[in-house]
Formats: C-alpha cells, sequence, structure tokens
C-alpha cells in the first residue's frame, strides 16, 4: 500500500493526537505542526512507535499569519507531496472577555477564522494543483447558531464553515473522485478544551470516537460531516426554533 | 491546562464507596510537575490513578487529591528487535498490545484486564496465569521515572541500593508518581493460546492438577464452585495452557461493545442464582472440557468482553477478597476458607485458584508469594459481608497469609502488617505527600 502523507495543524489537540494515531497505524508520514516543539517531540515518538513511517516536525504559531504558504511548501517538499491535511487548532476564547475587550474577540477571530482560513486556502491550492488529495478542517456545531454564551467563537467557526464548504464546491468541479474537503463539526468531546465543563452523558464523544469520524471523512464524504452523527439533527432543531422562543433560553 | 477540579464522580472497581476529592487530569508530562507542585503547596494528599480496576480504596483518596495519569498514554520507545518498549504510564495493556503484537510482542505479564495502565500493573506488582513461570509484572521493569513531591524525578531499575525501586513496584503509588515504565516484552509465536480444561472434584485433585502443570504449562488456573462445598470435595474446572506455536496472528479483540447499561437491582444476586450461575457454568465448562486453541483476549481477559460489569452487583457495590496463603498448610486452609464461605450461603460467580511460584517479585510490597491465593466477589450487603471478610481474615491470619491491597477496602491494619513483613522497610520510602485511602487505614 501506498504510505500516505498527512499534515496535521494543531497536532497537540487531543482530537488531533486520536486521529494521527489511526494514520500511524496504517504506517503514514505524518508532519506535525503547532507551536510546542517538546510536546510535538513526545508526540511524533508516539507515533512512531505505533507504526507511522516517519514523522517530522514543523513548530510555530499557526495563528501567525505571515509566511503561511512558504511554511506549507516546506512541509509538501519535506513530505515529498501531500495527501491530506487535517486542521484542528484553535481556541474556545472566553465570550464575556470578547465583549469586553475588542483584542480578546480578535484573539478569537485570528486564531480560529482568519488564519485557520489562510492555512486551509494555501493547502487547497496544493491539493488543486497535484489533481488528488483531501483537506479536512475541523470546524464546531457552535458555528450552525449564534448563541449569546460563544457567538464570536461560534462566528468564526461558522465563517471557517462557510470557506471549507467554498473549497470543496471548487474541488467539486475538478472533477477528480480523489480530491475533496470536508468541514467536520464535532459536538461535545471529552478534551481539555472543554475541561470547565461538567462532562459525562450521552451526547459526550470520546477524542477517540470523533477521530475515527475524521479518518472516515478523510477517505470521502460529503461537504460536511457532524461527529457524531446525531449532532446534525440536534442542531437541525436549534435552528429551527423560532428566534422568539430561542431568546427565552440561556444557551 | 487543567488544574484540580472537585467532583465524587470517581469511584474504584467495587463501587462501595463515592468520595468526594480534587481530580487533575494532564494531557502533557509537563503539566504533572506543575500538578505536584500545587498538591504540596496546598498540603494537600496526592495520588495517581489510572483506570481504576483497583477494588477497594487503594486508589480514592478522599479529601485529598488525584491525578488521573490515562491521557499521558505516549510510547516513548519500542525496539521490536530487543522487545522493550519505554511508555508514559498512563498507557493501558490494552493498547500496548494493540502496539507490539503485530511484532510478535507481549507483556511477559498480565492481569485478568488488559484495562490497567502500566502505573498501576507497577504499583500493584500485578500478577497472572503464569506467575509459578514468570513471577509478577515488577520482574519485567527494567527501569521507570519516579516523580517526587520535591520536585525530583528518579531513574530506577532494579540495579538501584537506595530501596526506592523495590519500594515503588507494589508500593501502591505511595511513594511518588511514576511518570513512565520501561518494561521486557515477551516473544510469541502466534496470538493464540494451547489450552486445556479439565474438571476436578476435590481440592486434592486441584492440587495434583497444580503440581503436575506447573513444568508442562505456563498458565495455570482454576475456578471453583464456591457454593457447594462439602469437606475438600467441591467442583472446579482447571485450566492450563500455552502460547500456541502456530504463527497465525489473531485480529486483536474489538473494544468491549456489550456492556451491562445500568446498575442491576440488589435482588438479581441472591444464593438462588448464584447456585444456580455455579451450577450452569460448571456444566458448561464440564461439557466444554479437553484441548483447544483460544485466542488470548478470552483466555487471559474473560471479562474485558463485558464492559462495567461491576454494575451486576446493583447499587451498593462489592467486594472483592484476595488472600494468599503459604504453601505449607494451603490445602486446609483453602479448605477451611470455602467452607466458612459455602456455610455463610454468600458466594462469588468467578471464584478462582491458583497456585504461585517461588519467584520472588524486586518490590517490597509485592502481594504475590509463594503459596495457593484464593479469589471471589462478594456484594456488598453491609455488616454481614463485613462479618463474613472479618471471619475469612481470621484464618488468613493464623496461617500466615496475606491479602492484595489492589482487591481491598476493609482490612484491619493488623492483618496487613502481620501479612507483609518488609512493611517497615517500605514506610521510610513513601512521599511525605501522598497517601490513599487505604494506606491512611492500614499504616503503621
Amino acid at each position: 500500500m501506498k504510505t500516505l502523507r498527512i499534515l496535521i495543524l494543531g497536532a497537540t489537540s487531543a482530537m488531533a493526537e486520536a486521529t494521527a494515531r489511526l494514520y500511524a497505524v496504517e504506517g503514514a508520514a505524518i508532519a506535525l505542526a503547532g507551536r510546542d516543539p517538546t510536546r510535538l517531540a513526545t508526540i511524533a515518538a508516539d507515533l512512531s512507535a505505533r507504526g507511522a513511517r516517519a514523522t517530522s516536525i514543523l513548530a510555530r504559531d499557526l495563528a501567525e499569519m505571515e509566511g503561511i504558504e512558504a511554511a506549507f511548501d516546506g512541509v509538501v517538499a519535506d513530505l515529498g507531496g501531500i495527501d491530506h491535511v487535517l486542521l484542528f487548532y484553535g481556541v474556545l476564547g472566553d465570550q464575556a472577555e470578547a465583549e469586553r475587550d475588542l483584542s480578546e474577540a480578535r484573539k478569537i477571530l485570528d486564531i480560529d477564522f482568519t488564519s485557520a482560513a489562510l492555512w486551509s486556502l494555501a493547502a487547497a491550492k496544493h491539493l488543486e494543483a497535484q489533481g488528488s488529495g483531501a483537506l479536512v478542517v475541523v470546524g464546531s456545531v457552535a458555528g450552525d447558531r449564534g448563541r449569546q454564551s460563544n457567538y464570536v467563537y461560534g462566528a468564526a467557526k461558522a465563517g471557517l464553515g462557510v470557506l471549507v464548504q467554498g473549497i470543496a464546491h471548487r474541488f467539486a468541479l475538478k472533477r477528480r473522485k480523489s480530491l475533496h474537503a470536508v468541514l467536520v463539526k464535532p459536538g461535545f468531546v471529552d478534551t481539555p478544551m472543554t475541561d470547565g465543563l461538567k462532562k459525562g452523558g450521552a451526547l459526550w464523544a470520546t477524542p477517540e470516537q470523533v477521530a475515527a469520524i475524521i479518518r472516515k471523512a478523510a477517505a470521502g464524504s460529503g461537504p460536511i460531516v457532524y461527529a457524531p452523527w446525531f449532532w446534525r439533527f440536534i442542531l437541525l432543531i436549534i435552528r429551527l426554533v423560532p428566534a422568539p422562543i430561542f431568546h427565552k433560553t440561556r444557551l | 491546562m487543567s488544574g484540580f477540579i472537585s467532583t465524587d464522580r470517581r469511584q474504584s472497581w467495587g463501587r462501595v464507596t463515592r468520595p468526594t476529592q480534587k481530580v487533575a487530569k494532564p494531557h502533557f508530562p509537563d503539566e504533572v510537575p506543575p500538578l505536584v507542585g500545587e498538591a504540596v503547596r496546598g498540603s494537600t494528599p496526592l495520588l495517581a490513578v489510572g483506570l481504576m480496576r483497583s477494588y477497594g480504596d487503594s486508589n480514592l483518596n478522599p479529601g485529598g487529591a488525584v491525578v488521573d495519569m490515562t491521557a499521558l498514554d505516549r510510547i516513548h520507545a519500542f525496539d521490536p528487535r530487543s522487545g522493550v518498549l519505554r511508555a508514559d504510564a498512563g498507557l493501558s495493556l490494552d493498547a500496548l498490545i494493540r502496539t507490539t503484537l503485530p511484532h510478535r510482542l507481549f507483556p511477559a505479564v498480565v492481569p485478568g484486564t488488559r484495562f490497567v495502565t502500566l502505573g498501576g500493573a507497577v504499583g500493584n506488582d500485578v500478577h497472572g496465569k503464569n506467575h509459578h513461570r514468570s513471577g509478577s509484572f515488577g520482574n519485567h521493569v527494567r527501569k521507570l521515572g519516579l516523580r517526587r513531591s520535591d520536585g525530583s524525578l528518579h531513574e530506577l531499575g532494579p540495579d538501584d541500593s537506595t530501596g526506592l525501586f523495590a519500594a515503588t513496584i507494589g508500593g501502591l503509588g505511595l511513594t511518588g508518581l511514576v511518570e513512565w515504565v520501561e518494561l521486557e516484552l515477551t516473544r510469541i509465536d502466534g496470538s493464540s493460546i494451547d489450552g486445556e480444561t479439565v474438571p476436578f472434584h476435590s481440592l486434592e485433585e486441584f492440587f495434583a492438577l497444580s503440581d503436575e502443570s506447573i513444568a508442562s504449562h505456563e498458565f495455570t488456573v482454576s475456578w471453583i464452585d464456591c457454593t457447594r462445598v462439602e469437606g475438600t470435595a467441591m467442583r472446579g474446572l482447571f485450566s492450563r495452557g500455552n502460547w500456541s506455536r502456530d504463527p497465525a496472528r489473531l485480529p486483536h479483540p474489538a473494544k468491549p461493545k456489550a456492556g451491562i447499561p445500568i446498575e442491576f437491582p440488589s435482588f438479581a444476586l441472591n444464593p438462588l442464582s448464584l447456585r444456580l450461575f455455579n451450577d450452569l457454568y460448571f456444566r458448561l465448562g464440564r461439557w466444554r472440557a479437553g484441548r483447544s486453541l483460544t485466542h488470548y483476549a478470552p483466555f487471559f481477559f474473560p471479562l474485558d468482553s463485558i464492559m462495567n460489569w461491576n454494575r451486576l452487583y446493583g447499587r451498593p457495590g462489592m467486594y472483592q477478597y484476595q488472600c494468599v496463603v503459604p504453601p505449607t498448610d494451603s490445602l486446609p486452609v483453602i479448605a477451611e476458607l470455602l467452607q466458612t464461605i459455602a456455610a455463610s450461603g454468600e458466594g462469588s460467580f468467578l471464584a478462582v485458584l491458583k497456585t504461585f511460584g517461588d519467584r520472588a517479585s524486586p518490590g517490597m510490597l509485592s502481594f504475590p508469594r509463594e503459596g495457593t491465593t484464593l479469589a471471589l466477589d462478594f456484594r456488598n450487603r453491609g455488616t454481614e459481608t463485613l462479618a463474613l471478610m472479618a471471619r475469612l481474615d481470621e484464618i488468613v491470619l493464623a496461617a500466615g497469609g496475606r491479602l492484595y491491597p489492589a482487591k481491598d477496602g476493609r482490612m484491619s491494619a493488623r492483618l496487613f502488617q502481620n501479612g507483609y513483613p518488609r512493611l517497615a522497610e517500605f514506610t521510610p520510602h513513601v512521599d511525605p505527600h501522598f497517601s490513599s485511602a487505604f494506606w491512611r487505614r492500614v499504616a503503621p
């Protein structure tokens, strides 16, 4: 079997790591991008032990918007081409703080939307030129309807979602089966990002469960995948609730 | 990322108590020292815990803090040629086997569940069906990294002269926080067990089968029907096996899907249903007796396919009772224990009997010692159950035996101190900021 070449943006997230392990077992070559070189090295060693054919590290602040294309080219040259680009990074941020302090709002928007959009566009350019590959971007169900508790984060994820949808459309017109873009929208996942929340119950998924969905989405699927699937219906209902009623809730 | 959160959502496998404690779940090794520091500054007793398969209170720290190690599950290095693997203490044996089995390597010693962490396997110095051949888990640890509350990190191996390694193997997490473990794996040909089941009808027969199998079989264990015991007459199934030479590599076991979704009502388990279950189990075993090729998973980890089987015991939970008694009087002592249990009308689904060999573990507080071990579970019926176990304690104490802390939730300090002669040697190695509910009860 051909060795898959993978770039993981935001490789230290729990979901990213669980997904990377699935690729490692398949013997993929994996480039890990993120801020903390020590943490990345820890993950790289683990992936190698689990079967990854090669691992490399791109230590940089992914929200840094200068030099994204050059960095992307570097990874592609390193791996000798690229098959899957997976984007995981993002911050939940503090909604109340973002309302008081615009610099907090900007930070959330810059990380979750602007920089993520630039990485997605850089990836799309390469994959399109190559004529094959998958771009998988992790969005959020929070992007489906603005809610008072996290709408800055939600707006960034919604914007990113539209961008990926557009890339999926652009790829579709190329009529190549092996070229596609997917937005994965997880619901509640038990990761450090959600440590402040009360966890447990039927709606909560583990990073491993979501990773399996992401891995499948990368192999080819529709442009929007809810993880797990039932969130599609939960969000459908949430979107359909009329504003006068919705506005009475504290969601 | 994550500091300590106060919660009562963590129970041990026996589910008898639900204490409130602080919990933190670090995802990267660099988060550990700050957590230890936070506990020290707050004078909060600390304990590292894994997948919570210990039954009683050795993995609980009420009023204190526990560090959940399960997200620290990365392999540092694995060399299929030498068969040496080093990994974070939070790696489960399940994940380890998935990585090493394709290279025909397997842990030298595995307990009855694969959902234990390396740290837990070290802290309890777990044993398996091959104790008579391979000793305990600690016999195969080449090195480990131990974080003490003063911030120091100790790399310890069997050559350690300070005693800290020997104290940490089987040390119930009391000597500090085990960050990583380096293991020597064992080479296998394929992934199945060439096994055999032999029904027996008395303790004498059990011991004869044990003696005869030590040389011929790497793995031995027996199930007994503890609801029907008369003198030394009883029914049991002796199972023994060796790694198959057949090089076929079987698929890994699926993650458990069939689970016990809810707590069973307490009345579901009663002396009658227990007798019926044991009867059925024996008849089924006798019917299937003989030689067969078995996948390693059901052979080593029979209960792992049923998630949350501990919920069978309902809301009050259950106690495990596992003792080992010296070889000299094994037969009469085991007979007396079983008669006491049978007379009480209580009983157990899975009463397990095995003889331990004479291979000494490096651990000061390691449970296995030469002799015979008996393990049973009892539904928690409050004082009656405690009284029964207290009667068993007296028999074990008189015989010079000991109980297994990983399975215990109530033994007296006297029984613990009598059972573990190296306790005085161990105590100075306890980290001053580490503790557990178990330790506070039994410490000298």
